[in-house]
């Protein structure tokens, strides 16, 4: 062993508090603002302490109003700031889109280059904790399609510190998505100091020969389940990827990996049409079609609204729906 | 709410001082700068215009009528201001100091055209409506974090105010403090629709009132009552004492862009009436001649030294040479992602083929 990391066990939301805190301890010209995100420091307490620590002119309450927010943070990151903006919940981005896709995604793009928006955007999402309603929801493939950002999903405690100090440390505006789930679901060794995970790459969580299994976010846990009970029930060995950022890509890490395994099976909350799913399937398509020994599977969300909580587990997929989708790649 | 917020005048129509408040600033050479900066914004637009009809630049968007509102507002702005213009206000952002030229390739589709001199911060135009007034106010609040003097001026339509991000970019401001000068122009119609139809309020300035910031209206026609009101709302962002909502009222002679005909929706008599009365080129004109500071062969010669200088943008317009297409896949992101760089490699491959 060498020189001893020191770590400390943090939950993900721990740890992305850690990372922002890291971060502003070392920067002045990073901010976070947001909708109570001050002395309540959030209503996940993501933003716990920041304000004590650093101040009301470092961490700031705003009015309420999500255009606004995005808005300010824009022309804060065009002049010398950068800003972490936070969305309470990702179903409530929607005022704040046109801010997002007319002007934070494209002014270097129009400018070619002079003016530029060095911004992370915060939002928690994704069912499954008996929120009420809107606040599930799971719009990712929103901002893949959007170019000009970059869309980030930690699924765990590590990743989610080093890609948030990543994500800070951008030259570009990110989509920071933290799924809800997986806030205080359980712990992880974290470092103290300073460290990032690479954004676009994946990770591949288990090895395993017979079927590649692709997820993001909180179901990332759901194909972990599904990988462990299909070991165990089917002798089906699995290679279980955990994306971290939908855009851009890991290509690399999907393409060697279905490579191998000739199936893979896709699982996102998110509506099936128009899905993040389809463009991993457009990926392996384009990387890896002749490897194939079946078609694709996709698990995913109905076409429908995320529903009322009371029926949020019959509208998410599980690990049962996953290992049915296993079975019938590898028989197929 | 109209007497409450009184249109604010210092010339009347026949060039007549009606408020002496500013007289002592008023000299003969702010007067001439004043109306030399007018007549070279009209003259751009007009050149604009037909350069559209010509088919050398696309569609065009004119500003004629609105000169004074424009050209005042923009000349009490210092280096390091931040400026936001719509895509109307190619008087005001020339005259803080943007290249004529790359407001000509602007209109000619190129992606050149976005992009300010160095060290003039204008933003591009906004093409969402109002959304630019939260750019201005993040600005100015930067400003204001890094403790400078600067701040930000915006612009925007009648229209634009009853769009939510006018009143989030207010609200905001008002909280913060931010040192921004909210610059309406209100030329009576957002596109087609006069403003009666807009809003029941009877004025845009006093939408100030809901966030207790200082509100302004007054005759954009009159250039010395838009300078020097926007002047005193700068300083006072200058000093810490947060935004102002200005109100400059005024009027479109021409359509909404070179693609529309505004005979459709309204009489176009009203703006030849206006023309004759209203103008604020020939208002200060008629002032200029009280003072007995006009002389034709002035005018002349300023009139031909503008022209030389908007040939020349002309010039250096078609001599550009063709848009960049590689322009479209070098800025997405500071370095390119890999799907971005894969389709800029295939498009370099096609267009190797052709060649």
């Amino acid at each position: 062993m060498s020189t001893a990391v020191k770590t400390q066990k943090l939950t993900m939301v721990q740890a992305i508090t850690d990372a922002m805190a890291t971060m502003m301890r070392e920067h002045d010209d990073i901010l976070v603002l947001g909708e109570d995100v001050g002395k309540n420091g959030g209503v996940f307490r993501a933003t716990d302490g920041l304000e004590a620590e650093f101040g009301e002119k470092r961490v700031i309450d705003t009015p309420l109003a999500e255009s606004g927010i995005i808005g300010t943070s824009i022309g804060l990151a065009m002049n010398g700031f950068r800003p972490i903006a936070e969305m309470q919940f990702l179903g409530f981005i929607y005022p704040a889109f046109n801010q997002i896709m007319t002007h934070a995604s494209r002014i270097r793009s129009r400018t070619l280059g002079h003016f530029t928006v060095p911004m992370v955007i915060r939002a928690p999402f994704g069912a499954g904790v008996r929120a009420p309603e809107i606040h599930s929801d799971s719009v990712e493939a929103l901002f893949t399609h959007m170019p000009g950002i970059k869309v980030v999903i930690p699924s765990n405690a590590y990743d989610a510190k080093g890609l948030l100090i990543a994500s800070i440390e951008d030259p570009d505006p990110v989509l920071f998505l933290e799924p809800m789930r997986n806030y205080r679901s359980h712990k992880l060794e974290v470092p103290e100091e300073k460290y990032t995970v690479e954004i676009g790459k994946g990770a591949r969580l288990q090895e395993g020969d017979d079927i590649t299994l692709i997820a993001w976010g909180a179901m990332v846990d759901v194909i972990k389940k599904a990988a462990k009970e299909i070991e165990e029930e089917e002798g089906i060995k699995c290679d279980v990827l955990d994306l971290r950022t939908l855009y851009p890509m890991d290509r690399d890490l999907i393409a060697e990996s279905v490579q191998k395994t000739g199936r893979a099976v896709i699982v996102h909350e998110a509506p099936g049409t128009g899905g993040v799913g389809n463009d991993v399937v457009s990926l392996i398509n384009d990387t890896s079609f002749l490897y194939l020994r079946s078609p694709i599977k996709r698990v995913t969300g109905h076409d429908t609204p995320v529903p009322m909580c009371a029926i949020e587990d019959d509208y998410l997929p599980n690990a049962d729906r996953v290992k049915q989708a296993i079975t019938e790649t590898v028989r197929f | 709410m109209e007497t409450q917020f009184p249109m604010k005048q210092i010339l009347n129509e026949d060039g007549i001082v009606v408020n002496a408040e500013y007289e002592s600033q008023m000299t003969e050479e702010l007067t001439k700068e004043l109306y030399v900066m007018m007549l070279r914004a009209r003259m751009f637009d007009r050149k604009s215009v037909n350069l559209q009809r010509q088919g050398r630049i696309g569609t065009y968007v004119p500003f004629e009528g609105q000169e004074a509102a424009q050209v005042g507002s923009a000349l009490v702005l210092e280096e390091g201001d931040w400026m936001f213009p719509t895509y109307r206000d190619h008087g005001a952002t020339l005259t803080y100091g943007h290249s004529a030229r790359n407001l000509f390739l602007y209109w000619k589709g190129y992606p050149m055209g976005c992009v300010p001199p160095e060290g003039k911060n204008i933003f591009p135009p906004a093409v969402p409506i109002a959304s630019q007034l939260l750019h201005a106010t993040g600005t100015a609040w930067a400003e204001q974090l890094k403790g400078t003097d600067r701040g930000s001026i915006v612009y925007f339509g009648d229209g634009a105010t009853s769009e939510g991000d006018f009143h989030e970019g207010l609200n905001f401001a008002s909280v913060f403090n931010a040192p921004v000068v909210f610059f309406n122009q209100n030329n009576g119609f957002a596109i087609s629709v006069p403003t009666e139809k807009q809003m029941k309020s009877k004025t845009i300035a006093q939408k100030a009132v809901a966030y207790d910031i200082p509100g302004v209206r007054l005759d954009g026609n009159d250039i010395f009552v838009v300078y020097f009101e926007t002047k005193a709302a700068m300083e006072r962002a200058r000093r810490g004492e947060g935004p102002t909502l200005i109100e400059a009222v005024t009027y479109r002679y021409g359509a909404h862009t070179t693609a529309d005909d505004p005979s459709k929706y309204r009489d176009q008599e009203e703006s030849k009436r206006r023309r004759e009365t209203t103008d604020p080129l020939l208002r200060l004109e008629r002032y200029l001649q009280n003072k007995g500071y006009f002389e034709e062969s002035w005018k002349a010669q300023v009139e031909e030294e503008i022209t030389k200088e908007i040939e020349k943008a002309v010039e250096d317009m078609e001599a550009y040479g063709p848009a960049e297409p590689s322009d479209m896949f070098t800025h997405v992101f500071k370095t390119p992602t890999w799907s971005v760089q894969d389709q800029y490699d295939a498009f370099k491959a096609r267009v190797k083929e052709e060649v």
